[in-house]
């Protein structure tokens, strides 16, 4: 077997005294499409910021493409280059238009230059279909233009793995669904992506494995078939049937 | 009491003569003052200790204490002080225009790195956090993210200082300096007309700080073109 893209080996995060990840073991292979659901305060949002170190975890180990993340910004800022992230709260910068936000990180970053960070982003700015809105404000655009954007931005880099964090949580219920098929686009083209989303029907048709946590802990890890078909664990059950009967 | 207009309108002329030391004592300790308050700043945004508390012993004693007494001790305090005599500073603390510009742009210099850091701590956490998601360094973010939308942020508070250090120059004449208020003082003991030259000048300076006010507005508008209300 290849080695994972991601492996977290044991890893422990605290907030002062408060232990928001406890002793979390998770492998993601290339190409794997994860689901982390969970309630609220359970540690998803922590768990997916340790991986491109927005969080800095305690105890235990963390390898991205085989690199261990340590305190060194060297090895911080490779894992960053390697791993995009989508927002809640789309995270656009107010100031820059589109074509802007696309382009920042490439040139800075990747040292492209400007003609050729252009290209890049009017690319994905294509793939997201939403070429039309370049040169608009982010303030301009509607919340579902804003994440396809944000999402955009994160594919410039071309990420090896990307981390959603509740992408569809902040939008209307009309716009949910155009950023979901970008993510269903991304997903069948190959894109290892791990997902922190209560969208059951985008776990159910786009996951490889879904992960259950509940404080801090991941009590189940099954395929979506299995995971929404006949759950293991208790509070497993009980979340279900909390989130589907809505 | 009556109100002697051609008194006002002979004096006008006079107290308008020292618009220009007004605006020259504004405009260098405003520009002084805006540039030590960055260098504080980023004494402040260090996380070095001792860059950070020197800063801040700074601030705490330009803000704590009144600016009259400041002047007072840079004017009539300072030259006592035979090292000070024989520094490079002298030429300046030497006169009283010089003495006035340091107190100024010391003072003001403390508010306005306090301002700063406001408007920088108030910059959204998650934009932050999208940048470091991108890779971006630690400076990148400051130069093209932070700072960008701090300056948007600060405006507001900032043109309440500059309003503030236009008032404060008014001081400046209790050091011998002919500014519009210096002169209006003269005005005053010669002619013993308290009420229609204060007043007059009262005007004056609430007319420049209409046009600041305005100033800042339009640079504010400009600014945040970009984010709706
Ligand atoms: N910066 C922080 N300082 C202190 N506690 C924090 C911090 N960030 C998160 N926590 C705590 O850690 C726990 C896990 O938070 P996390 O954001 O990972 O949960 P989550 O599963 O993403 O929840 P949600 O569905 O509400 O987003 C929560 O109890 C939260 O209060
Ligand atoms: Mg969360």
């Amino acid at each position: 077997m290849t080695q994972p893209l991601i492996q977290m080996q044991n890893v422990d995060k605290f907030f002062g005294s408060f232990q928001a990840l406890k002793n979390i073991n998770l492998e993601v292979h290339k190409g794997e499409r994860i689901v982390v659901c969970g309630p609220s305060g359970s540690g998803k949002s922590t768990m997916i910021r340790c991986i491109n170190r927005l969080e800095k975890h305690n105890n235990g180990k963390i390898f991205i493409a085989g690199r261990e993340l340590t305190d060194s910004e060297k090895d911080i800022d490779a894992v960053r280059r390697e791993v995009g992230m989508v927002f809640q709260s789309f995270n656009l910068f107010p100031h820059m238009t589109v074509l802007r936000n696309l382009m920042l990180a490439p040139q800075l970053v990747r040292k492209n230059n400007k003609s050729k960070a252009k290209e890049i982003a009017m690319k994905y700015l294509e793939r997201v279909k939403i070429p039309d809105q370049a040169n608009k404000y982010p303030s301009q655009l509607s919340g579902g233009q804003q994440q396809r954007v944000a999402i955009a931005r994160a594919l410039c880099m071309s990420p090896e793995i990307l981390l959603f964090d509740e992408p569809t949580s902040a939008l209307d219920p009309e716009m949910i669904n155009e950023v979901l098929e970008v993510m269903e686009d991304l997903a069948n083209e190959g894109m290892t992506m791990i997902c922190v989303t209560h969208e059951m029907g985008f776990a159910r048709s786009v996951a490889d494995r879904v992960i259950f946590m509940d404080l801090g802990e991941i009590v189940e890890e099954a395929s979506p078939q299995e995971f929404f078909e006949n759950p293991k664990n208790e509070r497993t059950k009980l979340f279900l049937s909390q989130i589907l009967s809505h | 009491m009556s109100f002697d207009i051609s008194l006002i309108l002979d004096s006008l002329p006079k107290m308008l003569s020292g618009i220009g030391l007004t605006f020259q004592l504004l405009i260098l300790s405003g520009v002084l003052g805006l540039f030590l308050a960055f260098v504080l700043l980023l004494m402040r945004l260090t996380e070095k200790w001792y860059f950070s508390l020197p800063a801040q012993v700074f601030i705490y004693v330009f803000r704590g204490t009144p600016i009259l007494v400041q002047i007072f001790i840079i004017y009539y305090g300072l030259p006592q002080f035979e090292a000070i005599r024989e520094s490079i500073f002298w030429p300046i603390l030497r006169e009283p225009f010089g003495c006035a510009i340091v107190a100024l742009t010391l003072n003001t210099g403390a508010y306005v790195s306090e301002i700063l850091r406001g408007a920088v701590l108030a910059v959204d956490r998650g934009l932050l956090e999208a940048g470091s998601a991108l890779g971006l360094s630690r400076n990148q973010r400051f130069i093209y993210i932070t700072s960008p939308l701090a300056i948007r942020l600060g405006i507001p508070p900032y043109s309440n200082d500059v309003i503030s250090l236009l008032k404060s120059t008014a001081l400046a004449s209790t050091i011998t300096i002919f500014d519009m208020m210096g002169i209006a003082r003269t005005i005053v003991a010669e002619t013993y007309a308290p009420y229609e030259i204060f007043i007059s000048l009262a005007i004056i300076y609430m007319i420049f700080t209409f046009f600041i006010q305005k100033g800042f507005g339009y640079f504010e508008n400009f600014m945040s073109r970009h984010v709706k209300k």
